[in-house]
């Protein structure tokens, strides 16, 4: 308990300061003692500007994408009982990728158009209708006498990779302006975040994040297997589903704001895991602060390495991701 | 059993030789065949017949090549992997060779140097080679899910370094493109390092034929028969990188061909390699001669990229694998 407390606050600390130093670095760069200057009322417009309205909603949207793709690997880890499992490996994200694609090219037909408030409130219902379309067919595909944690995993990269087919088709027939804001979503970036982002997502995630946290006991037997589950008295079928449709819902918000980001729900849990252990009501937070300061990082790397220009923050994560991944599988194996 | 081959092959040579045909006749201008036979033995240079001798036949000629070749490697890899799912696209092999042409078409002076055609052969050799090395030692004894999981990441690991490279120099439509394969590039001189390199090696495979057969029925029997399974496993590599080296270097990433071919055919004549492998070839070529017609007769006068195709006969049939496998 004292280890899971300290470990929390350190995290809770490094998160502070790396979004501290987010809100310095930029095109526009703020010193430390003018960044705390400006947050307490002090700066001068142009502080004001960059901290207020560019980049603090954006670094808030960063950290709660963070939470909720990394609560919902945790949970997807534990209900398949397998620790490669993915939202952005399995084609959830990619599914909530493809309807928001579909919605862009419906909806933008003026060339460099920037798009609508009403379509930007639009976005997290499709997003969550592509991504429980995709969950659902993967859910059909692999059911054959149950569902089998392993054919999951393995139907849902074969839906990844048919979904990735489509969207390059409606990619290769954009004008560039369509194709730059569709690239946006699909290899995820958080670009153009605005406040409108964050008071869509910020009360959604906690809502969900709740109705996971009261399940966490259950989510905890889940882990040991389903006899064992079924045997402790956890209806391990019906507590699946549920679970599951509450991780789709959080991979579907965090895609509809900030597009299909993959592995972050891969990342987080596993530092976590190894930090205070399997027990979700402690894995939860600690997982969700480790992947928020991870996303801040490479969203202010992906932001400053090339600037004026700027890399999607999914591309920079998943640099980092894959290495650690084939890690993993190395060790795994032997 | 002889019968089916004696059928299969039967079909294979109609679809093949019909594909070629329709491929040089129809298209955003339809050709008379008897344009198209003049072109090649009475020529003469009007606009059609240079369309037919410069554009269409070495389109379709690469097409049926590519197929062909993607098709037996998909067959050898899965042969000396005992790994139904075994393929170029699905291990990354072919999205490492989509870094390499990014690297270079980006790049003035090595662009100039090389061209697209020679610096994907040169990338596709390197970075094909490396995960070959890499997975098929492993592959062997792993299971589908690890093996599957290990190629998706590969993949996204090389297509985002691709994706960093082109956007930075303003080009990520471009490499989309190239990312979905194709055949609109294709020309005289591809079609000459199709027949060389490719040639050779699908020559030299079906000579190892028989001793995948032995590989295929696992380690200890095929050391218990004589036959070291590292040694072929090695050999294997060292013909499959070249053959996916060209493949790629013509048509891009063109995924599940060497899924869904060898997958027909051992449901049809069984697991004999030295029949698999030829028949892969040839409903291989088949399958992309058709495809790229479909690509190029969809949606006239535009190009629907030729993945779609392969991904939408492909996707049910990784799944149908997928859902067989036991553990």
């Amino acid at each position: 308990m004292k280890r899971y407390k300290l470990v929390l606050s350190i995290s809770i600390l490094a998160l502070i300061l790396v979004s501290i130093v987010a809100l310095m670095c930029g095109s526009y760069s703020v010193s430390f003692g003018e960044v705390i200057q400006t947050l307490l009322g002090n700066g001068t417009k142009a502080q004001k500007i960059a901290i207020f309205s560019l980049r603090m909603p954006r670094i808030i949207t960063a950290v709660f994408v963070g939470i909720s793709l990394s609560t919902a690997g945790c949970i997807m880890q534990s209900v398949t009982r397998n620790p490669l499992a993915e939202p952005g490996m399995i084609g959830i994200n990619a599914g909530a990728a493809f309807a928001i694609v579909l919605l862009i090219s419906m909806k933008s037909s003026a060339y460099y158009s920037e798009l609508s408030v009403s379509t930007i409130y639009m976005m997290p219902f499709v997003s969550m209708l592509g991504a429980f379309a995709a969950a659902f067919l993967i859910y059909f595909l692999s059911f054959k006498k149950g569902v089998k944690p392993t054919r999951l995993i393995l139907v849902g990269i074969g839906v990844n990779a048919g979904l990735n087919a489509a969207i390059t088709l409606y990619q290769l027939n954009m004008s560039k302006g369509d194709y730059n804001q569709a690239l946006t979503w699909i290899s995820g970036s958080l670009w153009g975040s605005s406040w409108i982002y964050v008071k869509m997502l910020v009360p959604v995630v906690l809502i969900l994040l709740a109705l996971i946290l009261y399940r966490n006991k259950k989510l905890d037997l889940l882990t040991l297997g389903d006899e064992m589950a079924t045997g402790l008295g956890v209806s391990s079928s019906k507590e699946t589903k549920i679970l599951l449709c509450l991780a789709v819902a959080l991979a579907a918000v965090a895609t509809s704001v900030a597009g299909n980001i993959a592995f972050l729900g891969l990342l987080g849990p596993h530092i976590g895991r190894k930090l205070v252990g399997p027990k979700h009501m402690r894995l939860i937070p600690v997982a969700g602060c480790i992947s928020g300061v991870l996303i801040v990082i490479a969203d202010t790397a992906s932001r400053n390495l090339f600037l004026p220009l700027e890399i999607p923050v999914g591309i920079t994560l998943s640099l980092i991701g894959v290495p650690y991944f084939i890690y993993l599988m190395m060790r795994e194996q032997s | 059993m002889s019968k089916r081959i004696t059928i299969i092959t039967f079909i294979g040579i109609i679809l093949v030789a019909t594909g070629l045909a329709v491929a040089t006749c129809v298209g955003a201008k339809n050709i008379p065949l008897s344009t198209v036979w003049d072109s090649l033995f009475h020529y003469e240079d009007t606009l059609d017949m240079q369309l037919v001798r410069n554009a269409r036949l070495p389109r379709a000629i690469a097409s049926a090549l590519v197929g062909g070749i993607l098709a037996l490697a998909g067959a050898m890899m899965q042969g000396v992997t005992r790994n139904p799912i075994a393929e170029p696209s699905v291990l990354g092999m072919t999205q490492g060779a989509t870094l390499a042409v990014a690297f270079v078409s980006t790049n003035a002076s090595m662009y100039g140097l090389l061209g697209n055609t020679m610096a994907a052969f040169i990338g596709a050799l390197l970075s094909g080679g490396l995960i070959l090395l890499f997975s098929m030692q492993k592959a062997a004894n792993m299971s589908m899910a690890r093996l599957l999981l290990a190629g998706t990441a590969m993949s996204t690991f090389f297509i985002s370094m691709a994706s960093v490279i082109a956007m930075l120099n303003n080009r990520s439509q471009e490499l989309s493109f190239w990312v979905a394969g194709g055949f609109r590039t294709a020309s005289w001189k591809q079609v000459m390092l199709l027949l060389i390199v490719g040639g050779i090696a699908t020559i030299l495979s079906f000579f190892m034929a028989h001793k995948i057969n032995i590989v295929s029925l696992g380690e200890e029997v095929s050391i218990g028969l004589g036959v070291n399974p590292v040694k072929i496993r090695f050999l294997a590599i060292l013909l499959l990188i070249p053959m996916c080296a060209v493949s790629v270097a013509t048509a891009g990433n063109i995924a599940f061909t060497g899924l869904i071919v060898p997958h027909i055919i051992r449901k049809t004549v069984g697991q004999d390699y030295r029949y698999v492998m030829p028949l892969s070839f040839l409903l291989g070529s088949a399958l992309l001669v058709w495809a790229d017609i479909a690509a190029r007769m969809v949606n006239i006068p535009y190009e629907t990229p030729i993945g779609i195709f392969t991904a939408v006969l492909g996707v049910p049939v990784f799944i149908l694998l997928v859902r067989k496998e036991k553990n």
